[in-house]
């Protein structure tokens, strides 16, 4: 027996997927400059900023197709469940995995890292926000959270691949309606592995920095008073 | 419109011919090249030579399909042009909404005006009214932090990229004397002598070049340019069949065209090396962005209307 109702929402996800990366090309000419690794099919965790709820359809659709089917993004379920559309892109068209960030909302024996793992052991790469949040400062990056640790000390051979995108917050502000057509590059860089015995807060750091290294030299100063330019 | 779309199939076989030419003479080049070695001027060369392909083919399409075709294919131009423009332009969220409104507001509206061939309005529209507008929406957001330098680049973008590139579609409105569907010849005439002039300077720069003139912005030289004069002089007079010119006045314009053009891009090399950017953007392999082709035909266009309209009326 065929289900048609998963089959029809699964070619709906399929063309949603197609036009979002259309638009997104089309609107920011959103290009991938792929700095210290190739894009070739290989499991690796994309670490990235996060300055706009764009960042995450961004990097999926910069990702040439054939990375993209096997790339997964890690995001909040409060937030992707809230609405029937959401969970429509959420589940379907992005295939997250979702994580619920409030411990009281978790099932009891849930935890977030054997979700992610899970996925991990199952072949897909994956798309994380170390920041735990958007970062609204003017610093260029949040102070990351241990999920990137714990999960690269976990799986310590999979690739941990720094992705920074740029120009997003100016594209699209908080507070504003209309996106503007400006160009958005999404740089990756060499990848990391969390080393045998090192601690938390050394790798943390040395993430943080390599991820702050590819941004453009503007973004880099500590309070950019002047927005990049 | 027969006669005029002959010609421009007359004029596009002779552009096919030039560029069946520039590909053999690259491929040559690459057999020639031991293949351990590679060569990577000459890989450049035939990815700029594959970009020209896929332009020329475009514009030939659109000049054969009509008016609006040919319109529809510079706001898309301009858009692109914009969006690397403002890319790198200093701003800050005060500026969003004005932004916007030049994208999908002024942008959509100047060509609309030039389509509909209203010149009183296309040619002051982003002089007057976007100049005025524009700094108004950026001030009722407050936020005076490099206000003038903001609104500035906003305001020059928009000059550059919709204003006088608009200019080429503009040439569509010129009254000709030999019938007006001969407009869109115009248009053929000034993206000819501007490419070809800038292909005859960068060979000869590359060959003969000793004197740079400006070496701190560009690798041009002053053999390089009088060479492209001379030819683009040539050129001009060979092709002023398709002009309401004589012979003189057709070579005269060609070369102030050129001159205009060339010079726009030594103002571009000068904005790039200020905002310290390489090229504007890689959407056109092997040419950088649409910025780095249009350069020339931006500052070449609103002066050759001008011209033209002042000979012509």
């Amino acid at each position: 027996m065929v289900d048609v109702t998963s089959l029809s929402r699964g070619l709906a996800a399929r063309i949603t997927g197609h036009a979002l990366t259309f638009v997104a090309r089309f609107i920011t000419a959103a290009r991938a400059d792929w700095k210290g690794i190739e894009p070739v099919a290989r499991q690796r965790i994309y670490y990235a900023n996060h300055v706009s709820n764009a960042d995450m359809p961004m990097i999926w659709s910069v990702l040439p197709a054939h990375l993209r089917r096997q790339t997964r993004p890690v995001a909040a379920a409060d937030y992707w469940l809230k609405t029937p559309l959401r969970a429509f892109a959420g589940r379907d068209v992005f295939r997250a995995v979702l994580i619920h960030r409030n411990p009281e909302d978790r099932a009891e024996d849930e935890d977030p890292l054997e979700t992610i793992l899970e996925a991990i052991d199952a072949g897909d790469s994956l798309i994380i926000f170390p920041e735990g949040g958007r970062n609204m400062s003017d610093a260029p990056l949040l102070p990351f959270k241990s999920g990137i640790y714990n999960i690269g000390h976990a799986r310590p051979d999979v690739d941990l691949v720094p992705t920074w995108i740029a120009n997003l917050n100016e594209i699209m502000p908080k507070g504003e309606i209309i996106p503007l057509p400006l160009i958005c590059t999404v740089t990756f860089g060499a990848p990391l592995h969390v080393a045998s015995g090192e601690a938390k807060d050394d790798f943390l750091d040395r993430a943080a920095d390599a991820l702050v290294a590819l941004a453009p030299e503007e973004a880099r100063a500590e309070a950019p008073q002047e927005a990049p330019q | 419109m027969t006669e005029t779309r002959l010609d421009i199939l007359t004029l596009f076989a002779g552009v096919v011919l030039l560029m069946i030419a520039l590909t053999l003479f690259g491929e040559y080049m690459r057999q020639r090249a031991p293949t351990s070695a590679p060569r990577p001027v000459v890989e450049t060369y035939l990815t700029r030579v594959n970009s020209w392909w896929g332009m020329v083919t475009l514009l030939a399409f659109a000049a054969l399909a009509g008016q609006f075709w040919i319109t529809l294919l510079f706001a898309f131009a301009s858009f692109a042009a914009l969006r690397e423009f403002l890319t790198y332009a200093s701003k800050r969220q005060a500026d969003h909404l004005s932004l916007a409104l030049a994208f999908f507001a002024f942008l959509p509206l100047q060509y609309l005006f030039v389509a509909l061939g209203w010149i009183q309005m296309f040619t002051v529209f982003i002089p007057v009214y976007a100049f005025l507008l524009l700094p108004i929406v950026s001030a009722l957001r407050g936020d005076p932090d490099k206000f003038l330098a903001r609104v500035a680049g906003t305001q020059w973008g928009l000059m550059i990229c919709v204003f006088c590139l608009s200019h080429v579609p503009a040439l569509l409105t010129l009254p000709m004397p030999t019938g007006s569907d001969r407009a869109i010849l115009m248009i053929v005439f000034l993206v000819m002598v501007v490419q070809l002039g800038d292909l005859i300077e960068y060979f000869a720069g590359r060959q003969l070049g000793e004197h740079k003139l400006a070496p701190s912005l560009s690798p041009k030289t002053a053999e390089g340019v009088v060479v492209a004069a001379i030819g683009v002089f040539v050129i001009g007079a060979l092709l002023a069949w398709i002009t309401p010119f004589s012979a003189l006045g057709a070579a005269i314009m060609a070369l102030m065209a050129w001159g205009a053009g060339w010079m726009g891009n030594l103002v571009f090399a000068a904005i790039k090396r200020d905002r310290g950017v390489k090229d504007w953007s890689h959407l056109i392999p092997g040419q950088g962005g649409f910025l780095e082709q249009l350069d020339s035909v931006i500052f070449a266009a609103p002066l050759f209307f001008h011209v033209s309209l002042l000979v012509l009326e």
